[in-house]
């Protein structure tokens, strides 16, 4: 059995290079690859395209590789919480292209599954559906227009899981399952990183969300620094 | 007039036991504070969970537990996590009963336009565009106006449109309208308020007639 697992982010990534398009799971700061993304700034590759649902932070996430200048083209959702990000696309160093949240989940989706394309509803009639086929189409009792929207390929896709073994069988946890599991299917070549790295048949088998054939490496993350985007608690009662 | 909590307490009569709720930022979120006595609803957070709690107790928040807003939340037993695929594909099959949303602008046959300002804002759209081409049961949670005094009811959106022809009530510090072939048709209206401040301040078509009822909260 050829072997998955590497030693650190730098090696699992040592063969991304400019130009590169890669999908970066993660929703906000939660369950982001901040390893490779890490690994990806000490490198200093550039002109990456990055499919991702956001942009991360200033100075965290896919924040680190704007503030490097690493980035040719975001394509993501939403991007509010990044002023680099902001100043970078207004002056037009940066390509961006935003699309619908369900969209942009299943075009990864698709590549997973080997299917092209699909139609779906989000953005008709809006400036999304610019240049796309659409067709209506009834569904539920109910005729709708729906836009055709094409699966997306990336060269790599970087994840991160919860637990993962040496086979590259993935386990997520809670919300930062998001997009993870979808490229993680996508890329062409898949690299995940985990908290928790153990031997074939210490997973149950019932519990994998994505199995290892999807996964070409598998590193574990020294520490997580699984930064907090916004920290909202209730006040400790003091009675 | 009623305030941020009282229109989100107004749109909280609208829940009914056993729905499945999807509130987005701002206003709608506070509408999880007001839930009915009585009332079980499930709250969905579309990156990826159903059985959305409370804010954890302080030292109690896990990094990996948060909201569509990136907020630290907790979950309520019975909750369940998926991916985004999956809590997009429940929106887009119409699983969800109600759907509260802020907007920038609505029009009188329901277009809204809540994502964009060119040139200024440059967000995104997050969930939202997904959210309004499937949602059965929209309601727009907002100021009536904006902060230079204009009417934020219209007669065609002036920003970019999220989705078309899709909202079907709208609750504002002056009133509650549904959105009919008639347009805003104010059905409630605020304490304090009267026909001539709502016609005054909505600049799509509105109808008042029938029995307009005062908010009772």
């Amino acid at each position: 059995m050829s072997n998955k697992v590497f030693a650190h982010a730098s090696d699992a990534i040592h063969d991304i290079s400019d130009g590169a398009v890669l999908m970066l799971g993660g929703f906000g700061l939660c369950g982001i690859p901040e390893h490779a993304i890490a690994a990806l700034v000490k490198k200093g590759v550039r002109q990456l395209t990055c499919i991702s649902n956001n942009a991360g932070v200033d100075d965290f996430g896919i924040g680190l590789l704007l503030q490097q200048r690493q980035v040719k083209k975001m394509i993501s959702s939403y991007v509010g919480e990044n002023a680099e990000f902001e100043r970078q696309l207004l002056s037009g160093e940066l390509e961006v292209e935003l699309i619908p949240q369900g969209t942009l989940a299943t075009r990864c989706m698709m590549a997973g599954y080997g299917i092209p394309a699909f139609f779906t509803p989000a953005g008709y009639g809006t400036e999304v559906a610019a240049d796309k086929e659409s067709r209506p189409f009834k569904l539920f009792g109910q005729e709708k227009d729906y836009l055709m929207e094409y699966a997306f390929e990336a060269d790599f896709a970087l994840v991160k899981a919860w637990k993962g073994d040496t086979q590259g069988n993935l386990i997520f946890k809670a919300a930062a399952r998001n997009f993870n599991p979808l490229m993680a299917m996508a890329g062409r070549i898949t690299i995940a990183e985990v908290e928790h790295l153990v031997e074939p048949g210490q997973l149950d088998p019932n519990e994998i969300h994505t199995p290892g054939i999807y996964v070409h490496r598998i590193f574990k993350g020294d520490h997580f620094e699984k930064r907090i985007e916004q920290r909202t608690v209730q006040a400790k009662s003091t009675v | 007039m009623l305030d941020k909590n009282q229109i989100a307490k107004r749109i909280a009569q609208e829940l009914r036991d056993g729905m499945y709720v999807n509130l987005g930022i701002g206003i709608p979120t506070l509408v999880a504070n007001y839930i009915p006595e009585g009332v079980q609803v499930v709250l969905q957070s579309e990156n990826g969970l159903l059985g959305m709690g409370p804010f954890p107790m302080e030292g109690e928040e896990d990094a990996d537990v948060i909201n569509a807003g990136k907020q630290t939340i907790t979950t309520i037993p019975g909750s369940a996590f998926f991916d985004s695929a999956m809590s997009f594909g429940m929106i887009r099959a119409g699983k969800i009963d109600l759907t509260v949303l802020g907007a920038m602008e609505v029009a009188d046959n329901g277009d809204i336009a809540n994502w964009k300002i060119p040139g200024k804002m440059v967000k995104g759209m997050g969930g939202a565009m997904d959210l309004v081409a499937s949602a059965q049961n929209i309601i727009v949670a907002m100021q009536h106006t904006n902060r230079a005094g204009e009417s934020k009811l219209l007669s065609q959106c002036t920003l970019p449109i999220t989705g078309l022809r899709c909202v079907r009530k709208v609750v504002t510090e002056l009133g509650v309208f549904d959105i009919t072939t008639r347009g805003f048709e104010l059905r409630e209206i605020a304490p304090g308020v009267t026909v001539e401040d709502v016609i005054a301040k909505t600049a799509g078509r509105l109808v008042v007639d029938g029995d307009i009822k005062t908010i009772v909260l």
